[in-house]
């Protein structure tokens, strides 16, 4: 009570410094790509050890997140899995200059023991197969558009989930026999889910793009949080996740 | 009641309560986009979304009379120990947060949950990602609203007809169909159409219990959290179907049915 009291109180006056830099007080807020989810949350447990600032995150689909700033959501930072949504934001000038902080690779992911003995990209047109892909509006779903094209197969999908954190988990409880997503989730499953390379030849690269929101109200803590995920020590929380340098 | 005062509080705040409904939709008018709703709503997307949900929705309208009647008899007629825990236990998905709802039918009918994976190995069906999932998951959430509103009406009810139709001699079901369910009919009728209701706007057991395919499983509130993200014109066009679609059969039941209601709900 006494915390919020207080938080409610520093929103109030918020143009009075809490930390000397014209932010008002208040946690940070970071809007994730729901493929961030894990190591978001090492990247903050890491950076409020070292810094006095609290960071909230909200994930979601990346698109779900571009939408809910353009309506004027109260988000501080923005971490996308597709540059396609971050550039929609800069030509809305709603954030500061975007920099990559991050690389994915996409991967078939298959249920611990591959159950449906799913060998290679090929298998996903066996239509007796249950099969999964993300909707094409989020990134992983037009990255898995890309490498069926590229491939040159049409996929048999059983379903196109919101977001990639409800595809992965519905491979993992087998439901699903084989899905397309990201080599982190994979990495992040405890071994739930097994990954199957793709062909090789047959690569996307996602870029994560992150930015500060431009009309934050604490501009100097969200800058100070992108810049801790873009240096050395967001580097190697991000290289043991599995994600990529830019 | 003319001429008579009426207490002017109650319409102050019937007056904040309708204005909570009334001004959503009138967001929802304002950002329409209304010289390309025909060419929005024509989508392949949409016409296959709004087949699918009336059918599946219709369906699990049918279902929950056809299972939530005799259910709503049994909780009132019939003592039992544990009768107020399974009471409880009906209701719960009135309760519970629609994706808990789906994520705990996966499990239990899911291709390896405990019923869903010997289904699945001796009949080799199963419900996820299938239109039966809809069906289902929109049951699921949509019978405890009849049952609910069915089990008021048979609690109320005067057993006195009832026992008049068995002592000339009717047989218990006999009293059942010339008796009772025609004394709550009006309820019955209202349970249905909530029921109908919350299973035309179900989402989100369905989306996880049942997935995300045009055509199979799309259904409309899916089809507008898609296009939500990368087509907020279609989104908008597709609310508004849903709310058309809601306002026109709402208000056809009501007057059709509900007008000669003889107790019970409306006037």
């Amino acid at each position: 009570m006494v915390g919020l009291s207080a938080t409610v109180l520093a929103a109030c006056t918020s143009g009075v410094s809490s930390d000397g830099t014209g932010d008002a007080g208040g946690p940070v807020l970071v809007f994730a790509a729901s493929s961030l989810t894990d190591v978001v949350a090492d990247l903050e447990a890491a950076f409020e050890a070292v810094d006095d600032v609290d960071i909230d995150v909200s994930a979601a689909g990346s698109s779900a997140l571009g939408v809910q700033i353009e309506e004027g959501a109260p988000a501080d930072v923005a971490a996308f899995a597709d540059t396609g949504v971050m550039a929609r934001l800069v030509d809305a000038a709603l954030v500061d200059d975007p920099s990559v902080f991050a690389t994915n690779d996409l991967t078939i992911a298959v249920p611990r023991g591959n159950t449906a003995g799913v060998a290679s990209i090929d298998d996903f047109a066996r239509d007796e197969l249950l099969l999964g892909g993300c909707a094409r509006q989020v990134p992983c779903g037009g990255y898995a558009t890309q490498i069926f094209d590229m491939v040159g197969i049409e996929p048999s999908l059983d379903t196109e989930e919101p977001d990639v954190r409800s595809l992965t988990s519905k491979v993992a409880i087998g439901e699903l026999d084989a899905a397309i997503v990201y080599a982190t989730d994979v990495l992040a499953s405890d071994g739930d889910l097994v990954g199957i390379d793709l062909p090789s030849g047959v690569s996307v690269a996602a870029e994560y793009p992150i930015a500060v929101i431009a009309d934050s109200d604490r501009p100097a803590a969200a800058q100070r949080f992108v810049d801790f995920v873009l240096g050395p020590e967001g580097r190697s929380i991000l290289d043991e996740a599995g994600f990529g340098a830019p | 009641m003319i001429g008579r005062r009426r207490p002017l509080v109650l319409i102050a705040l019937a007056l904040v309560a309708v204005a909570l409904f009334v001004l959503p939709l009138i967001g929802l008018l304002g950002v329409t986009p209304w010289s390309r709703l025909g060419a929005l709503l024509a989508d392949e997307v949409v016409v296959d979304a709004l087949v699918l949900s009336l059918w599946t929705s219709l369906a699990s309208a049918g279902l929950c009379v056809l299972f939530g009647v005799p259910l709503a008899w049994v909780l009132s007629r019939v003592e039992f120990v544990g009768r107020s825990f399974v009471r409880a236990i009906v209701t719960l998905p009135m309760v519970l947060p629609p994706v808990v709802g789906g994520a705990a039918l996966l499990f239990a009918l899911g291709r390896r949950g405990v019923v869903g994976q010997p289904l699945d190995e001796v009949v080799g069906f199963s419900f996820p990602f299938s239109v039966w999932g809809v069906v289902l998951a929109n049951t699921f959430v949509a019978m405890p609203f009849l049952v609910v509103t069915v089990e008021g009406a048979l609690s109320s009810l005067d057993g006195r007809h009832e026992g008049a139709a068995a002592s000339l001699g009717a047989s218990p079901l006999t009293v059942f169909r010339r008796v009772t369910l025609p004394m709550i009919a009006p309820s019955l009728r209202a349970g249905a159409v909530l029921a109908w209701a919350r299973a035309f706007g179900e989402f989100g057991a369905t989306v996880t219990f049942a997935g995300n395919l045009q055509g199979r499983t799309q259904t409309l509130p899916l089809a507008v959290f898609v296009s939500l993200d990368s087509n907020r014109d279609a989104a908008i066009a597709i609310s508004l179907l849903m709310v058309a679609v809601s306002i026109v059969v709402l208000m056809a039941l009501r007057s059709r049915w509900w007008s000669r209601a003889p107790i019970g709900l409306g006037s």
